[in-house]
């Protein structure tokens, strides 16, 4: 088999298919939305060449930024998250009583898929009979606001589901990763005398470093990228109060017909994840490889 | 050794067969594409793409299924090939389709603004040979323009709708009010309903194109039937008077009260929850919802009795009058250009036409856009009564949002939850409308 392995046309043989398909579905799409970015085309007509105008008209088009805001703004939001997820896979990775039922709870939103948890949280987001409201009725409160409707409100009220959304995604991921820490190094640090607390973020933290890396990049690079749940929520209103850069992607290239803008903001889209994930790989680099 | 070949060579066998079968998934629509123009003169396919599936509509899908036998036993040469999808599927769909050249040879499309780009890319046939003759005379006047560029027709119209202001009549009684005529009237009816704890008005204000409509019967009544469609094909303005203080009174029902609760927040299937649980007074809606009033056994019986409807009342010192309406067609038939049976299909668009008037209205409820002679047919009162207005109808105006360009149309709905949400004056309201209309120019 090692001798297989070696052949140089064996190699070829077991990479090309893998390499096919990503060319041909990815990075061909990249080049080509790239491309159509430079057009200017209503997607159905002849398309007609028009230089960087469309990349120009972006770099000028308040909406374009007010949904780029937006979607920082998640971007952020869920990065804090992240540290809330960490305190409760801390907890749950503690031997306590009922963590897996508790972990399988917390994993059961991820399971649904977003259109049925954007219904769902439709239902409690409802101006009349939401349960939200409906609670908020009952204790007192005379006129609660309607959350989806409000402009000041409904950027807040659409983060809170995609966080519950991820929530258990998160905490799997840190729960695995703390359940491979080797209880040897947990037991030693206790027969030195640490407490808890100590354990938790002199030894825990550090030993999974990587695998906080990673999800910082995951939850930064999708929510720049998000948009299924405020698509069915909201469609990024009220008058765009809830637009991200993908939602207003779909609305140049699909609703307004202008197919050359929208793929210049895909692009563009597309330029920000990237920029984003070296920048913050940049910023949590570290050499020290540790070692168990 | 021996081994390792077998292991190297089975591989080598599974890469190839898969490559293979994913080619041949390839190559499926191409198999499809060729029985279009292979036929010959013996066996013809007119490809018909449409939506109204089965599921969710039962009676069109059926109405459909029996003009496609039906033709197909007269041109016993021709097979018609349906494709069925839902209304969202299909417009994205279609659109994929025509940019591929592959647009099937007769579908659906909506009128003006949407056929736009479709037009401009030469991708619908010219339907004026099939306008010839007796059928043009059978369609309501008007609707043919709607689908129509230059005077040359690329849609025949199906469907007709005009958007009443459907009441509780129940609702109405206990609170001793009557139909309004006037402006004021209606506000009155609004003030008394909201003080006594009931709804005004629904409207589910997250799909803009229902709080549209009552901006624009607003125009209509303040600055006349011409003033808004004027200000979109830009021989007129946006900031007219008339557009301006519409825009205003609008807002004077939001300070009123007059909307449902959150219902910037809320789609049109929600808002509609409230005025079918009596819990609403007025519901702003197409005549597409005349079933639910009418003959749909879902709904109770009460309350379909319960239902009645008025016209948008005038406003003191406008200058539209009653008898003008919001609506339009819905969607018409096309037949596209790069079609390899452009005759069959257009006799078949000519022969699904004529069918279709009468059957539509008497089994799916439509409002065809072909005359129907009400007198002939056993229809619900409701029924008779719309298509009576229909025919003293003094103007209809097309939906504001199909009138204007996608883009325009898509800046107008913003503008309009804007609007609803008092976050923007009147003023700003028509000068942002007017830079959009300007900058298509």
């Amino acid at each position: 088999m090692n001798k297989v392995m070696s052949n140089k046309f064996v190699i070829a043989l077991y990479i090309l298919p893998a390499l096919l398909l990503i060319l041909v579905l990815v990075y061909v799409p990249i080049v080509l939305t790239g491309y159509y970015g430079l057009m200017d085309w209503d997607g159905i007509g002849e398309m007609s060449f028009i230089g960087l105008e469309n990349y120009t008209r972006l770099l000028s088009d308040p909406k374009f930024w007010g949904s780029a805001l937006n979607s920082l703004l998640l971007a952020i939001f869920s990065g804090v998250s992240l540290i809330g997820y960490l305190a409760i896979s801390l907890v749950l990775a503690a031997k306590i009583k009922g963590a897996n039922l508790l972990r399988k709870i917390y994993l059961i939103p991820m399971l649904l898929s977003s259109v049925a948890i954007a219904q769902l949280w439709l239902k409690v987001y409802h101006p009349i009979n939401g349960l939200l409201n409906s609670f908020l009725v009952n204790i007192g409160v005379d006129n609660p606001p309607s959350w989806l409707a409000n402009p000041d409100l409904v950027l807040g009220a659409i983060f809170v589901p995609i966080i519950w959304q991820y929530a258990g995604f998160y905490i799997l991921i840190y729960y695995a990763a703390l359940k491979n820490i080797p209880d040897t190094v947990i037991e030693a640090a206790k027969i030195d005398g640490a407490s808890p607390l100590q354990i938790a973020y002199r030894i825990k933290l550090p030993l999974i470093l990587g695998v906080i890396k990673v999800t910082i990049v995951l939850s930064f690079v999708g929510s720049l990228k998000y948009f299924d749940l405020i698509w069915v929520m909201t469609g990024g209103g009220p008058n765009g109060a809830s637009e991200v850069i993908a939602s207003y992607m779909y609305k140049q290239a699909f609703n307004s017909y202008n197919f050359g803008y929208g793929s210049a903001i895909g692009f563009a889209l597309l330029l920000l994840c990237l920029l984003a994930t070296v920048f913050i790989q940049k910023l949590t680099k570290s050499d020290d490889d540790i070692q168990y | 050794m021996y081994k390792k070949k077998v292991t190297a060579i089975s591989l080598l066998l599974m890469m190839i067969v898969s490559i293979v079968l994913s080619a041949c998934g390839g190559g499926g629509d191409e198999d499809n594409a060729g029985t279009t123009d292979g036929g010959g003169d013996d066996q013809k396919t007119v490809k018909f793409m449409h939506l109204w599936p089965e599921g969710s509509a039962k009676q069109h899908n059926m109405i459909v299924q029996d003009i496609v036998n039906a033709y197909e036993e007269e041109n016993p040469n021709v097979k018609v090939d349906v494709e069925v999808l839902s209304n969202d599927q299909y417009k994205e769909k279609i659109k994929v389709l025509a940019s591929s050249n592959q647009l099937p040879d007769v579908g659906l499309t909506w009128a003006a603004g949407f056929m736009e780009p479709y037009i401009r890319g030469e991708k619908f046939t010219s339907l004026d040979d099939v306008l010839e003759g007796d059928l043009s005379d059978s369609f309501v006047a008007g609707t043919v323009d709607a689908f129509s560029s230059n005077e040359t027709a690329y849609g025949l119209p199906l469907e007709l709708n005009i958007a009443p202001i459907y009441y509780n009549k129940k609702i109405f009684e206990d609170n001793n009010l009557e139909v309004p005529k006037t402006f004021e009237e209606f506000k009155n009816v609004v003030t008394t309903l909201r003080k006594n704890g009931i709804t005004p008005i629904t409207v589910g204000n997250r799909e803009p194109w229902t709080g549209s409509m009552w901006y624009m019967y607003l125009a209509d009544r303040i600055g006349g039937p011409e003033t808004l469609t004027n200000a979109i094909n830009r021989t007129g303005t946006f900031e007219d008077p008339g557009l301006i203080q519409a825009a205003e009174e609008l807002q004077n029902l939001v300070d009123l009260d007059a909307f449902v609760k959150g219902y910037n927040g809320l789609g049109n299937e929600e808002a509609k929850g409230p005025f079918m649980n009596n819990q609403a007074g007025m519901y702003m809606m197409g005549t597409w919802e005349l079933p639910n009033y009418t003959t749909n056994e879902d709904v109770p019986q009460e309350f379909r009795e319960s239902i009645g409807f008025f016209k948008f009342p005038t406003y003191d010192g406008g200058k539209g009058d009653i008898n003008s309406f919001v609506g339009g067609p819905g969607v018409g038939l096309f037949v596209a250009e790069q079609s390899k049976v452009k005759d069959e299909a257009k006799d078949f668009v000519k022969f699904f036409v004529q069918r279709w008037g009468e059957r539509s209205v008497t089994d799916a409820g439509v409002i065809p856009a072909t005359k129907v002679d009400t007198a002939e047919l056993d229809l619900p009162q409701m029924y008779i009564d719309v298509l009576d207005e229909l025919n003293n109808a003094s103007n209809i105006t097309l939906y504001a949002d199909v009138q204007m360009s996608a883009a325009a149309a898509q800046e107008h709905l913003n503008l309009i939850q804007s609007l609803f949400g008092k976050e923007i004056p009147p003023e700003e309201f028509a000068k942002q409308h007017e830079q959009v209309l300007e900058a298509e120019d």
